[in-house]
């Protein structure tokens, strides 16, 4: 009987032990996959250890104390009530235990620290809510917006494998490279995180930061936002891909192509048709989150944009308000500037908003009323 | 009062009653009535928190959003976390130094009546600030309790009202604590010298001086808030020559040591249950006294450990990582010795010993994570994920909330006069001991694994966590209506509590009759 207990918790134990080091355990970090993030877990799992020991000392002894030194079982109370000796033995004790911990903690706190000589920089910037990606030696730059669809969200599809952490346009960076990411933030702090590569940082608006990743192996690395930073801030997902270094220089040679054909030209004439509908792609991905699909906004936090006197205004006001931002007494307000969106976005999207919903002007906005207000 | 006293001895109840029904309680200068109000307060704001809480697990029970909007979802944990912190913790804990430390050091009443009366009646009006907020246009506060800025300066006016509610409570805690240390300082009965106090005196003692030194701290900090968000200044305004971080560094250097104000008269509590369940004096009295204050000191040189990943120097980080481990060592102190006044004694398991185990045990979990987190780069990876909701669940829910009620059930019969129902108790005990578990171990897979926190909605891999954690929430919360029951029925009946209630206890309080009467100590006990 004893030795049929004694299989099943051996059983149980390496059951737990090969969770914990197989790969993607359940009750662990992720598996790592950068030196740092290595050194991370195996720093968490000495604590474990040491912590696990300490528990065992002394909960055994005061659960010796429940069971043994109880009334019911006779025992009779000593009366001692002091020992200096016991007292300094357990406070030098842990003291030397904390020195342990400390050393190997203080190396990798060094070690994360170094950004110096990185083989590629790139800075990420948080929104509201989303996460603006710049290549600043290949002038490549991006947004990267969740692409979970808001049917899954709201329970009206399946949700897929890698629902609330996949992105249109992931960050894509060379395998074994030190890669150097810069993080800010526009409105308010965010946190850029990745947890298979160690990486956690806050993007504080108007201050730059950075950390450093060098990724071990090619994969889809996915993170989020770790810093509460509005109503979506479950919505603002990280992901990164690492590849080889030839896989990386084609990526470039593409983006790069990509920018050169996205770039509109300025002489284009649009329609109002055409406007509408780049107007609306515009709108699902700056727009959407805060005056919602309906343009009818949240009431009491955002506005209404249909039926709105900005937008059925004078097209000058509107076009202002987009560029600028709205301030009130001195302090930017959740509606932020969006003039760094081309002018043929900001334009689509304001004469989107004028001829959608309630909203009926029949206005066109060009590109050039767009660039004549720019200051 | 001359005639009055005249009756000393046998006509105690005959005077201080000018008025009777709802004026008695709030022209009220009794430390014992103010005690009661203190209470009744913090377990009604602790049943309006609870309730946002389910509201909270209730989103959270499957992955997609079911019941509330994303910025519904952030008023529901700002307003929970400033409700339990401001409405139910701390007015409980100053609900037991009213009613406990004058009974327990000899003296009459507390040294400022009429303003612990104003300090009481500060706080109904502050949480009907917090409650209304709700109910204006754009919410409550959805920056988190800890209101970080620029994102509470974003805020609709929900967030102003926070702000006021904070001030008063802010003022409220101020002259308690005022009135805590100078009661405690010049009103002990003679021979009641500072090492001869009960425990719980101490704690109180050392958490009141917190209090006073970090609470302007926070109205500072609130109303730089309200200043940037109204009157054009920039303090946290990077735009303006502001800073951001500075906000959490002025909010943090309140928020740590707060967390202490929070736990230390809990370790107070248990410091006289402990050796009243094990009919054995407190081991290591002077040390538990000298590790408390440790404790208290070392709160102040913490604080940026809440803030490890905003980028600080190396420098900073290893500084405040060392003093964080070192707090590890008075706490592992107070621990030992316990554990050490149970060792050879003659225990017995009534309901406030076995709250007491339990908080020795969870608390200590949340010890153990807490020195996890203090691991600088193990806290970069655990830094605003459920981690953290575990480990600050298991040291305030477990800690200072299981204290709560092992203090409850040691001095409710002192109290009512009447004995609680045992049998209930210790149903309320095991039930809240299991769900709390249930609710809160799982968080901290859910935490490695890399879920964040305050989010409405999770990816799939952690679906199964967070079901297990809401259910349990579910049943820690329909738990915490049997302890409702218990207090109810041992205030309007049950057998009739001896004067010293247990036997191990020690102390002038018990010393007094059960119910003691309305004015105890007129005459000062003289303490050998």
């Amino acid at each position: 009987m004893i030795s049929k207990w004694f299989r099943l918790i051996a059983a149980a134990l390496a059951w737990l032990a090969a969770g914990a080091a197989g790969a993607q355990s359940r009750y662990n970090l992720p598996e790592p996959q950068s030196i740092i993030a290595r050194e991370i877990y195996d720093l968490h799992t000495l604590i474990m250890w040491i912590i696990v020991v300490i528990f065992v000392v002394v909960f055994g002894a005061m659960t010796y104390a429940i069971v043994k030194h109880r009334k019911s079982v006779g025992h009779q109370a000593e009366q001692f009530h002091e020992n200096t000796t016991v007292e300094l033995v357990w406070t030098i004790i842990p003291f030397f235990i904390l020195i342990g911990m400390a050393y190997p903690a203080t190396r990798t706190i060094i070690a994360m620290k170094d950004t110096s000589s990185p083989e590629l920089t790139i800075k990420a910037t948080g929104y509201q809510w989303k996460w603006g990606y710049d290549y600043l030696q290949e002038g490549i730059s991006f947004y990267s917006n969740l692409a979970t669809p808001r049917d899954q969200i709201e329970n009206r599809a399946p949700k897929g494998e890698h629902y609330l952490l996949e992105v249109d346009n992931p960050v894509v960076v060379p395998v074994g490279k030190k890669i150097r990411i810069i993080i800010t933030a526009n409105d308010v702090v965010h946190s850029w995180w990745v947890p298979a590569l160690g990486v956690k940082q806050d993007a504080i608006p108007g201050f730059v930061r950075d950390v450093w990743f060098r990724a071990d192996n090619p994969g889809t690395y996915r993170g989020q936002c770790a810093e509460l930073c509005g109503k979506d801030h479950g919505f603002m997902p990280i992901v990164v891909e690492a590849v080889t270094p030839e896989k990386y220089a084609q990526w470039v040679a593409e983006q790069k192509k990509k920018m050169a054909a996205g770039a509109v030209d300025p002489a284009k004439q649009w329609t109002l048709d055409e406007l509408k509908a780049h107007g609306e792609k515009v709108y699902a991905g700056n727009c959407v989150a805060c005056h919602q699909a309906t343009g009818m906004g949240i009431p009491g936090a955002f506005p209404a944009l249909s039926g709105s006197k900005v937008v059925t205004g004078p097209k000058n006001g509107q076009i202002n308000v987009v560029l600028n931002g709205v301030v009130k007494d001195g302090k930017p307000t959740a509606m932020v500037s969006f003039k760094h969106l081309p002018d043929a976005d900001i334009a689509a999207v304001i004469t989107y908003t004028r001829n959608s919903w309630a909203n009926k002007t029949g206005e066109a906005i060009t590109p050039a009323e767009v660039i004549s207000l720019r200051k | 009062m001359d005639a009055a006293h005249a009756h000393n001895g046998h006509g105690h109840e005959a005077h201080g009653h000018h008025y009777t029904g709802i004026m008695r309680w709030i022209t009220t200068t009794n430390h014992k009535d103010i005690g009661t109000l203190y209470l009744v307060f913090s377990l009604t704001m602790f049943f309006v928190g609870g309730l946002l809480a389910m509201g909270i697990r209730l989103e959270l029970l499957q992955p997609g959003l079911q019941f509330w909007q994303p910025e519904f979802f952030n008023e529901l944990t700002t307003m929970h976390g400033l409700i339990m912190v401001f409405g139910a913790i701390m007015p409980a804990f100053v609900g037991f130094a009213n009613w406990q430390v004058p009974m327990m050091i000899g003296a009459p009443d507390m040294a400022f009546a009429r303003m612990n009366n104003w300090s009481f009646w500060l706080l109904p009006p502050a949480a009907t600030l917090l409650v209304v907020s709700f109910f204006v246009p754009g919410g409550a506060t959805a920056a988190g309790w800890t209101l970080y800025t620029p994102l509470s300066t974003q805020m609709g006016p929900g967030m102003d009202l926070a702000i006021f509610a904070l001030h008063i409570m802010g003022a409220a805690s101020i002259m308690g604590s005022i009135n805590i240390i100078t009661t405690i300082l010049n009103m002990r009965a003679p021979g009641m010298t500072l090492m001869k106090m009960p425990l719980f005196v101490w704690t109180w003692l050392i958490t009141a001086y917190l209090l006073i030194a970090i609470m302007p701290v926070l109205a500072g900090a609130v109303t730089m808030i309200l200043t940037d968000r109204h009157f054009g200044t920039n303090f946290f305004n990077a735009a303006g020559g502001g800073d951001p971080v500075l906000f959490q560094h002025v909010f943090w250097f309140f928020g740590h040591p707060e967390v202490y104000v929070m736990i230390l008269p809990g370790f107070g509590i248990v410091s006289q249950v402990v050796p009243t369940f094990s009919r054995k004096p407190l081991f290591g009295y002077s040390s538990m006294v000298y590790a408390t204050a440790s404790i208290a000191i070392l709160s102040f040189i913490v604080w940026a450990h809440h803030m490890f990943t905003v980028g600080m120097p190396a420098a900073a980080q290893l500084f405040f990582m060392y003093t964080t481990m070192l707090i590890a060592v008075p706490t592992g102190v107070k621990v030992f010795n316990w554990i050490a006044t149970m060792w050879k004694g003659s225990l017995t398991f009534e309901t406030p010993m076995l709250f007491a185990c339990g908080f020795i045990f969870v608390f200590s979990m949340g010890g153990f994570t807490g020195l996890v987190l203090a691991i600088v780069p193990v806290d970069i990876q655990l830094q605003d994920t459920y981690y953290v909701v575990a480990h600050f669940h298991y040291v305030l829910v477990a800690g200072s909330l299981f204290s709560l009620f092992a203090g409850v059930y040691y001095w409710m019969p002192k109290w009512t006069g009447h004995m609680y129902d045992e049998t209930l108790g210790k149903w309320h005990f095991w039930l809240s001991m299991i769900f709390f578990n249930v609710t809160f171990f799982p968080m901290h897979f859910a935490g490695l694994a890399g879920m964040p926190r305050r989010i409405p909605d999770y990816a799939l891999q952690f679906a199964d966590f967070n079901m297990i954690s809401s259910l349990g929430a579910f049943g820690f919360g329909l738990s915490q209506l049997i302890f409702v029951y218990v207090v109810v029925q041992c205030i309007r009946s049950g057998a009739k509590a001896a004067d010293k209630t247990w036997e191990g206890a020690e102390g002038l309080e018990w010393t007094l009759p059960s119910p003691p009467p309305y004015h105890t100590w007129e005459t000062p006990p003289v303490v050998k």
